[in-house]
């Protein structure tokens, strides 16, 4: 087997805007994830509409009973205690903020600080975004390969595909030179969809952008709409890294990370029939 | 192949977990707080080169109002001066207007209602992340401004407040940009009614285009300034000294 890889041939799979803009939003993301969950704690309720506080309808609430951790969506109640609502921190005092100390940045409670990190790493999220678009546009990245097409559209090549994934075999030789359609798919929604949609909701929860852009207000649904939008795109996003690091684990981690270092990807070899 | 695997996810664990630490060092260095403060300077800045300076909050129906308008920060001051002023329905509670002025004001309630006022509704928008919607009326902060004879050199506004946090004093401070526009007002009813103590009786600021911390509550003095050195801890309001909070809360 490993004498059969070592003959296959290497491609020049991620050009140097895309590894660039990966590296980047490893960190970023990760710390704009963390101090947006520090800034969810300092109100750990969602609404829909213009306004909502204590005294509003909230769709979702990470809240404490007086001995549990509670996660409340709609009418739906999940107790959690330990991770959300109630859990210990590193001095043994039980703490009844929403997200534990290990999931926020800084650990302990501030909002002002993480609006610090958060409104920072902002800016380098929103022009990195930008800088990888422009380039990918250049270097024809989104022509060549986030094109949705028919190939990546059509019903059957997607079943057939999903069963791919499910049994997790990963496309090998000629097909592997190509993203498979499923790839494509959600390369193409969080780049185009959740992350331009986290930005909009970012900017939307600003009243300095509000008065000067009211049309994001009207956009988005009202600005407590925007905030639950913000958290849900969040959330597509941590669930697509969990799905994409799993995926890079079980395909051939040190080829992946060599492509995303280097841009040189070995093809995998041809599976026999 | 499986041992690689698992000293990925080992080093991926241990990696995560010097992250961890890691920003709660960063978080604790002056050097990298200075380097991530740079952004609030960048956001004033970014936000008045690209967006209209007398661009207006929105202002909802009357229909859209939420049903019930909750208070934050302090909701009843203790000082003895307070409620001495409350006992007499703020009949000796006058508004002081002073600094960098021609013309220092001393109004009284009765004045400052029987001026000409505006009414807004408007979005109040907590750091915290909740909004609530009332209807404020009161006087326009520009007209009060000229009625003093603020000098060109004034840069600032400096909001005294009746209420303690601990021992010290609340204040809060906006610029000139803030200070004249149009739905800037130092506010004496909500919703119809006169201001209940725990919205700020008997005057607020009403600064629409920034988060609620900014909008200073129980007033007793407006001081015109030409820096905010020398209040407090010089940062410009009470969380903006003892949280860090940002001094521009357009975001």
């Amino acid at each position: 087997m490993t004498d059969r890889a070592d003959t296959q041939p290497m491609i020049y799979r991620h050009r140097l805007a895309t590894r660039l803009w990966h590296w980047v939003n490893v960190v970023v993301l990760f710390v704009l994830l963390m101090s947006g969950l520090m800034i969810f704690n300092a109100h750990p309720r969602l609404y829909w509409g213009s306004y909502g506080a204590n005294f509003d309808q909230a769709w979702l609430e990470i809240g404490a009973t007086p001995d549990a951790g509670v996660l409340k969506i709609g009418s739906l109640t999940v107790p959690t205690t330990g991770v959300l609502g109630r859990w210990t921190d590193p001095d043994g005092n039980v703490q009844t903020r929403a997200f534990p100390h290990w999931a926020t940045i800084p650990s302990s409670y501030d909002l002002a600080g993480a609006r610090r990190w958060h409104l920072a790493f902002a800016w380098i999220f929103a022009w990195g975004l930008l800088a990888f678009m422009v380039a990918s546009l250049v270097n024809r990245h989104i022509a060549r390969d986030l094109k949705l097409g028919r190939r990546e559209l059509s019903p059957r090549r997607l079943w057939h595909d999903a069963k791919d994934h499910a049994r997790l075999r990963f496309p090998t030789g000629q097909e592997a030179r190509r993203y498979n359609p499923i790839q494509v798919i959600s390369y193409v929604g969080v780049i185009f969809v959740a992350l331009p949609l986290l930005i909009a909701t970012g900017l939307t929860m600003s009243p300095g952008l509000n008065a000067a852009a009211p049309w994001l207000l009207d956009l988005l649904g009202g600005r407590q709409s925007a905030r639950s939008l913000h958290f849900i795109a969040a959330v597509a996003v941590v669930l697509f890294t969990i799905v994409h690091i799993l995926l890079v684990l079980l395909s051939g981690p040190l080829n992946q990370l060599r492509g995303m270092v280097t841009g040189w990807w070995r093809l995998p070899a041809e599976r026999q029939p | 192949m499986i041992l690689t695997r698992r000293a990925l996810v080992t080093g991926a664990a241990l990696g995560a977990g010097g992250l961890l630490s890691g920003c709660d060092a960063l978080n604790g260095s002056e050097r990298f707080q200075r380097m991530i403060a740079l952004a609030e300077g960048a956001n004033l800045r970014i936000q008045r080169a690209v967006t209209a300076r007398g661009a207006l909050a929105r202002e909802y129906r009357p229909e859209e109002r939420s049903p019930v308008f909750r208070s934050n920060g302090t909701a009843m001051p203790s000082t003895p001066l307070y409620q001495n002023l409350l006992a007499g329905g703020f009949a000796d509670w006058r508004l002081a207007i002073d600094g960098l002025v021609a013309r220092p004001l001393s109004l009284s309630l009765g004045e400052l209602t029987a001026m000409p006022a505006r009414e807004q509704i408007t979005r109040h928008d907590c750091v915290e992340g909740w909004s609530a919607i009332g209807k404020w009326r009161g006087v326009p902060l520009a007209g009060l401004l000229d009625a003093a004879g603020v000098r060109p050199s004034a840069r600032y506004l400096v909001f005294h407040c009746a209420d303690l946090f601990g021992s010290a004093p609340y204040y809060e401070s906006i610029d000139m940009v803030d200070a004249r526009h149009p739905q800037t007002i130092l506010a004496y009813a909500l919703n119809d009614r006169m201001l209940p103590v725990a919205n700020g009786a008997p005057l607020r600021l009403r600064v629409e285009r920034q988060l609620g911390y900014k909008h200073a509550k129980y007033l007793m003095r407006v001081e015109a300034r030409d820096t905010l050195a020398g209040i407090g801890q010089g940062k410009g309001g009470f969380w903006e000294d003892v949280a860090g909070y940002e001094w521009y809360a357009g975001i």
